[in-house]
């Protein structure tokens, strides 16, 4: 009987808590100190295997995910924001965001009156490279889905017609789904003056910049950053056609080229014109065309009148 | 109904010295872990995601908590030995059956109550922070009442899968008790697709059957309106009003059952 309390006392009389937490401490530590060395020495390249989706049947996944649907809604969203966010911010790889339709369309399929990730694909899916996929078809196709599920959400009309209209300069058919947008309840009562000013002008600057500057009204950050740049094009598109103005005003003399720095010198310009992001206008030496750079971040411009 | 009562007392007892509220730590711990990340990684619809993060885990908690808890309310008496004390005592075995399921849907209230109140704690705290600007645009208000209409359908649907998992240990073993009752969880979600059975198949008998499976199964896909609350849409009263009856109906159907079979199971 003392044998075995004496054993039990000594069993109990193991590490005391002190250096148990000491030691369990350095052995954290230790493991934290690898794996940073390990992280610097060898960095990890982004892995292919990410951009990989396994699932790509809605009506699949609906049924994986038993009662959990809009949950699992919710993971394909953020993974479609983190596919666009990474293709967009990638710099040594393609930006090709392959998987962004397929990501929104889980996402509806799983949550059908999920708004947002359809309004997401329509300006997403539809942004040219190098923001976007260049794919108005696909944008329209998934707002047209929304539609079934909310037929009266005149959001989705808008969108239609807004991609109509900017991205595949359709101003007939975009005037018609402004005007279908604005017989929806509750819809905003500038649509419809909207429509019928883009049938009798159509491819006009006003509209489009009534339609961004609505849309820069938006509770979603990354709508108002849009619509902040594209703004920012439409008074490039202006300072170009200025610009243009003061370069056949005057012309450079007979057989030389056409340059920022003649103008400069003749004081017509005081310094190299710039569009609103502060990078310079490019001006063809040979034929006097001004464009914006391909380095400035409102490349590439939008084609639209005047 | 003393007897009922305080068999109930006891299983909620129990429940606590097994430290099953250990979830409700996890569940806080989740919710408002979430609600600092998901800011960041999900374009403005953080507080849909809350809602959608809250209302899934609150029936998963509870789904384990019914399953591996119901399973073990009779058998374990049976295993322990203890059910010859218990049956020695005045009371009836219907009385006995009746008081486990009291006592474990006791213990789901208390459960989906406490994260019911910490998810909107979360949702009044995320609202509270939020721009009223981007707050005028969701599709529901942050803190709305309307929650509730998917939390009590959700536990009615815990309480019916408390009742099958009672009924299974009546009769059966702790692991084949929790496959029968999570097989029939996933049919149940699958259910209502047996009621159009007819448009996939050719034979009318087949057709007839599926319609009568879909009958005699659980509908459970029915107490799930967790989308439509999310997002705002109406769900009508008559509609949580007859998905509750058809739930409690189903629920006296399998203790009915469960008392039936008890009261005949031969312990020697």
């Amino acid at each position: 009987m003392t044998n075995r309390s004496a054993a039990g006392a000594s069993h109990r009389a193991g590490p005391s808590a002190t250096v148990f937490g000491i030691a369990t401490a350095a052995v954290l530590a230790a493991a934290i100190g690898l794996q940073v060395a390990r992280d610097r020495a060898y960095q990890q390249r982004e892995r292919e295997t990410e951009r990989i989706l396994y699932l790509r049947s809605g009506d699949t996944a609906r049924r994986l995910a038993f009662d959990f649907d809009a949950l699992a809604a919710d993971t394909y969203w953020i993974r479609a924001i983190q596919h666009y966010g990474g293709d967009r911010l990638a710099v040594n790889r393609a930006r090709k965001y392959e998987l962004l339709f397929p990501l929104l369309d889980l996402t509806t399929t799983l949550d059908p009156y999920f708004t947002i990730a359809y309004r997401f694909g329509a300006i997403f899916l539809s942004e040219p490279a190098p923001g976007g996929p260049g794919r108005p078809d696909l944008a329209i196709q998934l707002l047209q889905k929304g539609l079934v599920a909310q037929p009266q959400k005149w959001q989705y009309f808008h969108d239609i017609a807004f991609v109509n209209y900017w991205h595949l300069r359709d101003f007939k058919t975009a005037a018609q789904w402004f005007h279908r947008a604005g017989d929806q309840p509750n819809a905003p009562n500038w649509l419809k003056p909207l429509a019928a000013g883009m049938l009798a002008a159509g491819n006009d600057r006003a509209s489009a910049r009534l339609l961004w500057t609505q849309i820069l009204d938006s509770d979603q950050e990354w709508l108002r950053r849009t619509a902040t740049r594209s703004l920012e094009q439409l008074n490039a598109l202006d300072g170009i056609d200025q610009l243009q103005e003061i370069l056949r005003r005057f012309p450079p003399a007979p057989g030389t080229p056409f340059s920022w720095g003649d103008l400069s010198r003749r004081r017509i310009l005081g310094d190299v014109p710039r569009d609103p992001s502060g990078t310079p206008f490019e001006l063809d030496p040979t034929t006097g065309k001004v464009s914006v750079s391909k380095a400035s971040p409102l490349w590439p411009m939008p084609s639209l009148g005047s | 109904m003393r007897a009922i009562s305080c068999i109930a007392v006891n299983v909620f007892r129990e429940s606590v010295r097994d430290r099953v509220p250990y979830n409700l730590a996890l569940f806080a711990v989740l919710l408002i872990g979430s609600s600092f990340f998901l800011g960041q990684l999900t374009a403005g619809q953080d507080v849909k995601i809350i809602k959608d993060l809250g209302l899934a885990a609150t029936a998963i908690f509870g789904l384990f908590i019914a399953i591996f808890i119901g399973i073990g309310l009779v058998s374990k008496e049976v295993e322990r030995r203890s059910i010859y004390a218990l049956l020695a005592k005045p009371i009836s075995r219907p009385q006995l059956v009746l008081g486990k399921y009291a006592g474990l849907v006791l213990t789901l209230a208390v459960n989906v109550a406490v994260m019911t109140v910490a998810q909107f704690a979360v949702l009044a705290y995320l609202t509270w922070t939020i721009d009223p600007a981007v707050r005028a645009a969701w599709d529901a208000p942050g803190v709305d009442p309307a929650l509730l209409k998917a939390i009590a359908l959700i536990f009615v649907e815990l309480m019916l899968i408390t009742a099958l998992a009672l009924f299974f240990s009546t009769f059966s073993t702790p692991m084949l008790s929790a496959a029968l009752t999570f097989g029939l969880y996933l049919v149940g979600h699958f259910n209502a697709d047996l009621r159009n059975f007819e448009v996939a198949v050719n034979s009318r008998t087949a057709a007839r059957l599926a319609r009568g499976l879909y009958h005699v199964l659980p509908d459970l896909s029915a107490f799930d309106v967790k989308t439509q609350v999310v997002h705002g849409l109406p769900v009508p009263a008559g509609y949580i009003a007859l998905t509750t009856a058809y739930g409690a109906l189903y629920i006296a159907l399998l203790l009915l059952i469960a008392t039936f079979i008890f009261s005949r199971r031969d312990f020697k």
